[in-house]
């Protein structure tokens, strides 16, 4: 291999800006996506799916009853009123489950929130399943109005049965900066 | 041939233009005690605040102010390049390279660092003040709640790894390309093998911290939500990328310290190093190991059981090769014929307090424990055991060492011997008391505390100024030998010192081995 350059250093230079470009890549095309499919996979932070469930459940266990319970969180700065229908529901695991959550923007300016959903125990992530929820997207209410906020959910018949009550919380954030291009869309 | 005997340029220009790894070298070291003194100015503002409970001087706000700069003044300002300027004068010289592989280059890496820490320093007039977010700069302590001199901070962080970048770049051409005929690689000194490795874990996690910067900066300005659980980001994701930099930053930090210690133990034990080989692996394990322990930084975050134990087990396992250094460091002491000049002082205070900073990173490591002493003053009593008493006491004799060939005159060693004493009782003033309050319950990072902690706080600020006080002494000490110090003319100063670097005169001359040495192959290194 012939040389370009006479100073050999500058192969090991090359070589070697390539391994820091490289490392600058790889915080943004690995370590940021493995986290998301990490915690995702693990349940981890008691991140439960973005994405609603298709059920593929058969029947439902009438042997057990695990209790659900719901709490709702504004984020720093989010006036919003939020909060559950029911703070507590009894359910099957395999039963298909309906809930509402109620929300009322009191500023007289149309606003976007996104709710941020969190399992606990975290154990029980992967077990909860949500078929319909408003946390999927962002929710836009126009100023001095309220809404109805549905979720729909199964609890997993494999659910580990030493877990008998699931707490699904919900922090609402004011993403209206974020989605003001979404808002003016609709 | 002519042209490239001549001394350096007159004037400012020299040290503006300079391409000479002497010249560079002695910069980045005055810069970094320009940057120490700085950093301990922040520190002497945090322990006058600390001297008794409740608020006595500064706000809340500008104290956060001054712990974050603090460390990143003393992080990225002090210790990073005076390691730096220790390695531009050496390498080339104990490698029998006549300059570093690329000059230009390492001038620039020099000159982009002082205005960027005149930039991170004027964001302290800045309204909103200068960053108070720790110098871990947590999201979203450090997007969404961060004042607006952020950017600044930002911008800084990209340039100072820039300027790391290049630097280590220059340092692994030089060693890899540069080493006089006969020089193998189990033949260098072991500074050289230690900055060598530290080269390539630098080369490997600046660009991860700019990433980390640059998401922040992404998440600030342009609408992303990598840190911001609103638009389906994470602010765990923060702590996970900033200690897959953070953890190898501190053996970047600690490594070229072995190295020093490497070398004045042998020289004043008149006995080679004992076990060369299992330095260099040592060494290489460590560097490796810290790859994959980061998320000992974060045992609180919530991470799942088996990642508990993974991360605790794999930090354990880096007791392994340090035990092998301390034991080697010991053993080549051992029936040596010891002299206590001050470089062996130091190496002597670095081997029995860096020791201690390991034994508490050990009780750190384990998990369950770490629950009660995250965040508490025991962690501040171990980082500065391994930073302070690890990579500035080995800087401090890697000085007074080197300083003789540097500028051929002797410092006074009785000042030396002094100073030494003085920072020994010092700093173990300030920071061991700082174990007791930690396992007592004292935050880390609060202008403020319960009255239980008032005395030991009060000694370890009593401390904080006893040691800040001599470093003063030691400027003094090191401008007097270069004014006035009594000549040194032997090419060998010191006895027992072996390497290339002391087969050139004394002082060593503007340019060295601009033919390269012969390197006697029976030779065994020092």
């Amino acid at each position: 291999m012939i040389r370009v350059s006479a100073n050999p250093a500058i192969d090991t230079v090359i070589k070697l800006v390539t391994v820091a470009v490289a490392m600058f890549a790889f915080v943004f095309v690995v370590m940021v996506p493995l986290y998301n499919v990490l915690c995702d996979a693990l349940g981890i932070n008691g991140k439960t799916s973005g994405q609603a469930y298709t059920a593929v459940q058969a029947g439902v266990d009438e042997s057990r009853e695990v209790t659900v319970q719901f709490v709702a969180t504004n984020n720093e700065g989010m006036p919003w009123e939020f909060g559950p229908s029911t703070t507590a529901m009894k359910v099957h695991p395999g039963a298909v489950n309906d809930t509402v959550f109620h929300a009322r923007n009191p500023l007289p300016r149309a606003m976007v929130a996104q709710a941020i959903p969190s399992v606990s125990p975290a154990r029980a992530a992967e077990y909860f399943h949500k078929t319909e929820c408003f946390c999927f997207n962002q929710q836009p209410l126009d100023g001095e109005s309220a809404a109805e906020m549905p979720l729909q959910f199964i609890v997993d018949q494999d659910l580990p049965r030493d877990i008998r009550t699931i707490t699904l919380s919900y922090t609402i954030f004011d993403v209206t900066d974020m989605a003001s291009g979404a808002v003016a869309a609709r | 041939m002519g042209d490239h005997h001549h001394g350096p340029a007159k004037g400012l220009s020299r040290w503006l233009f300079t391409t000479n790894h002497k010249d560079i070298g002695t910069m980045y070291l005055w810069f970094s005690f320009a940057m120490f003194i700085l950093g301990g100015f922040f520190a002497m503002v945090i322990r006058a605040e600390l001297f008794q409970p409740g608020m006595q001087l500064v706000e809340p706000a500008f104290f956060n102010q001054m712990t974050t700069l603090h460390g990143l003044v003393m992080v990225f300002g002090a210790i990073m390049p005076s390691f730096v300027g220790l390695a531009n004068w050496l390498i080339p010289m104990m490698i029998g390279a006549p300059d570093m592989a690329l000059p230009r280059m390492n001038n620039w890496s020099f000159w982009i660092l002082p205005p960027t820490f005149l930039l991170l320093a004027s964001t302290l007039f800045m309204e909103g003040g200068a960053p108070a977010f720790g110098w871990t700069f947590y999201a979203p302590l450090s997007t969404t709640y961060a004042p607006p001199s952020v950017t600044f901070f930002i911008f800084s962080v990209h340039v100072l790894g820039l300027s790391s970048i290049m630097g280590s770049i220059n340092i692994i051409a030089t060693v890899m390309n540069m080493r006089a005929p006969g020089m193998t690689y189990m033949k260098m000194p072991l500074f050289v093998w230690t900055w060598l490795i530290t080269a390539f874990l630098l080369v490997a996690v600046m660009p991860v911290l700019a990433g980390a910067v640059t998401m922040m900066l992404m998440d600030i300005h342009f609408g992303t939500s990598f840190f911001s659980a609103a638009g389906g980001g994470d602010p765990v994701l923060f702590q996970h990328v900033f200690w897959f930099f953070g953890h190898p930053e501190v053996y970047i930090i600690i490594l070229p310290a072995f190295g020093v210690v490497s070398q004045i133990i042998p020289a004043f034990s008149r006995k080679p190093l004992f076990g060369y080989d299992s330095m260099v692996y040592a060494t290489a394990s460590i560097a490796f190991l810290s790859f994959i322990v980061w998320a000992h930084h974060m045992y609180t975050v919530g991470m799942p059981v088996a990642g508990e134990l993974f991360f605790m087990y794999a930090t354990m396992l880096i007791a392994v090769p340090t035990g092998v250094k301390v034991f080697n460091w010991v053993t080549t002491m051992w029936r040596g014929a010891l002299t206590f000049e001050t470089p062996m002082l130091f190496c002597i205070g670095f081997l029995v307090l860096f020791t201690i900073g390991g034994f508490t990173g050990l009780m750190l490591s384990i998990a369950p424990s770490d629950f009660q002493y995250h965040d508490s003053y025991f962690v501040v009593a171990h980082f500065h055991y391994v930073m302070v008493a690890g990579a500035v006491f080995s800087m401090s004799a890697a000085v007074y060492y080197w300083l003789p060939k540097w500028c051929g005159k002797m410092y006074n060693e009785a000042m030396g011997k002094t100073h030494f004493w003085i920072s020994f009782i010092g700093f173990n003033l300030t920071f061991f008391p700082q174990h007791f309050v930690g396992l007592a319950g004292m935050p880390r990072r609060i202008p403020d505390y319960a009255l239980q902690f008032a005395d030991f706080n009060m000694m370890s600020s009593i401390g904080a100024f006893i040691y800040g006080a001599s470093q003063i002494l030691f400027l003094y000490n090191v401008i007097a030998t270069i004014v006035a110090g009594k000549p040194v003319s032997d090419d060998k100063v010191w006895e027992g010192a072996e390497g290339l670097e002391w087969t050139v005169p004394t002082p060593a001359p503007y340019h060295t081995f601009e033919t390269p040495p012969r390197i006697d192959p029976d030779h065994v290194h020092s």
